[in-house]
């Protein structure tokens, strides 16, 4: 490392050099981060299909060969769906915005992806270490949804008008419930910082994670996130049944695609923070030997991975909700839930240290 | 910690290009055809019967002043949740009367029936 930046530093000179180098070793970064994340994506919606399809007693995609090679059958069907996407048209209606149009995915997966320059992967492995950590994650996750308003807006469609319409009032209510359950997981670490609040759940097992404490918010973090990203049970804004796609009815080829890596992107996020305020983070389960040994990013994309089965599982198992039930379930179960947790969680916290290592809600603070 | 704003810029501006390189991709590798039938917008396989600029249920914007509303009972919860331990009872009784005040909002919200969807 630091015999590249000397060598920047004598070819460029001493002040582009080193600025050379900072840049060139983010971008690096930057890469090392969003590389394996679309792959991931891509290989996401092939997990999706092939755990849907045992959960449903049949095998899933299983044709598509990768590179030739005969026991991974499938495994080239992401590629071979990323080949197809980009070689379709790409349709713009006539009346549609087109500079908007064109926009829209382009401003949906941006966000969707910077989201993760602050997910720490383990003590020393974070990109951007800023204390607003948490703030940053709930501002680029509430940036999606101008993508979702100006495709359905952009589309000059009646469908994809309503798809917008119904996808933003349920992603910002359901974003409601995620920032009180979020503020639950503020008072137990004290600190925004997503490095920190990992580290205020380490301790000798799985019991100091802020899951046990704070399992209820838990179950409403999860089921937000569920209906944040517009996944099954609560995907009313694409129902195929009611009004075909959503705010991407209107939308083909790649423009489709992007939106739909955008969507997955968010699943994986969602499924990333469930991880680290709850679950967390990159600590072993058990503080003992051998689970010490594994690195702490095996552990979170361990956590990562479990949690998107949940999604799937979800999916799988659960008959869509109607709009109406969504917004009940978002204004006046959750919202509610969340607020009582907040004063109970505050009026422990004012408990004397002596009296409150023996309540038996958090006998761990 | 300015470093570390600029990844996330750079972050942002990588997260730009991968959307507008699949654009741009789509657009240079895909074929180009377009009719007016095709470029017609979706209606379930009818003529568009009239513009889609048109009246939408004011409960979307009573969601959205809503949001707004709580969204910034929020941003005063964080740093309240942050420093709890430091300001103690006090700090917290105000809290309550904070949130207090608006859970008299929603309830009358509430019994108004603006979360109704029927």
């Amino acid at each position: 490392m630091e015999t590249i930046q000397q060598y920047f530093v004598q070819f460029f000179g001493t002040q582009w050099g080193s600025m050379l180098f900072s840049l060139t070793t983010n971008i690096v970064f930057i890469l090392a981060i969003a590389v394996p994340l679309l792959l991931g994506v891509a290989y996401l919606t092939f997990a999706e299909r092939k755990i849907i399809a045992y959960m449903q007693i049949r095998v899933g995609p299983n044709r598509v060969t990768f590179f030739g090679i005969p026991w991974l059958r499938g495994w080239g069907q992401p590629i071979a769906d990323a080949v197809k996407a980009i070689m379709k048209e790409i349709i713009i209606p006539t009346g549609a915005n087109k500079f908007l149009f064109i926009l829209a995915p382009v401003l949906t997966i941006m966000p969707a992806l910077a989201a993760w320059a602050v997910i720490p992967f383990s003590p020393e492995l974070v990109l951007a270490d800023i204390n607003a950590g948490l703030l940053y994650i709930l501002a680029m996750t509430s940036m999606g949804i101008y993508g979702i308003i100006i495709a359905g807006w952009a589309s000059n469609s009646k469908y994809a008008f309503l798809g917008a319409m119904r996808s933003a009032a349920q992603v910002v209510s359901y974003e409601l419930a995620m920032g009180f359950a979020l503020v639950c997981v503020l008072m137990m670490s004290q600190s925004l910082n997503i490095g920190d609040i990992v580290s205020g759940q380490q301790g000798s097992s799985f019991l100091n994670w802020y899951l046990i404490p704070l399992f209820p918010m838990f179950l409403v973090y999860l089921i937000s996130g569920v209906a944040e990203t517009n996944r099954a049970p609560f995907d009313v804004a694409e129902g195929e049944s009611e009004i075909v796609a959503g705010f991407h009815v209107d939308y083909s080829g790649m423009a489709f695609t992007v939106f739909f890596l955008a969507e997955y992107a968010n699943m994986i996020l969602v499924a990333a923070l469930t991880s680290i305020m709850f679950l967390g983070g990159w600590l072993p389960p058990i503080d003992i030997m051998p689970f010490t040994l594994i690195p702490g990013f095996v552990w979170l994309l361990l956590k990562i991975a479990f949690i998107l089965f949940f999604f799937l599982w979800f999916r799988a198992t659960f008959p869509r909700y109607r709009y109406d039930q969504i917004m009940r379930l978002g204004w006046k179960v959750f919202i509610p839930i969340t607020l009582i947790w907040i004063v109970v969680l505050g009026l422990i916290m004012q408990l004397p240290e002596s009296v409150r290592s023996v309540f038996p809600l958090n006998i761990w603070f | 910690m300015l470093d570390n704003y600029f990844s996330i810029l750079l972050f942002l501006i990588i997260g730009f290009i991968v959307g507008a390189g699949c654009m741009i991709g789509g657009w240079l590798l895909a074929p180009n055809h377009p009719d007016s039938e095709k470029l017609s917008p979706y209606e379930c396989g009818f003529e568009a019967f009239e513009d889609a600029r048109m009246k939408f249920d004011v409960r979307y914007y009573l969601i959205a002043i809503l949001f707004i509303l709580f969204d910034l009972e929020i941003a005063f919860l964080f740093p309240w949740a942050v420093v709890l331990d430091e300001i103690g009872l006090f700090g917290f009784l105000a809290m309550m009367v904070f949130l207090g005040i608006l859970v008299v909002g929603f309830i009358y919200e509430w019994k108004k029936g603006a979360l109704e969807w029927d």
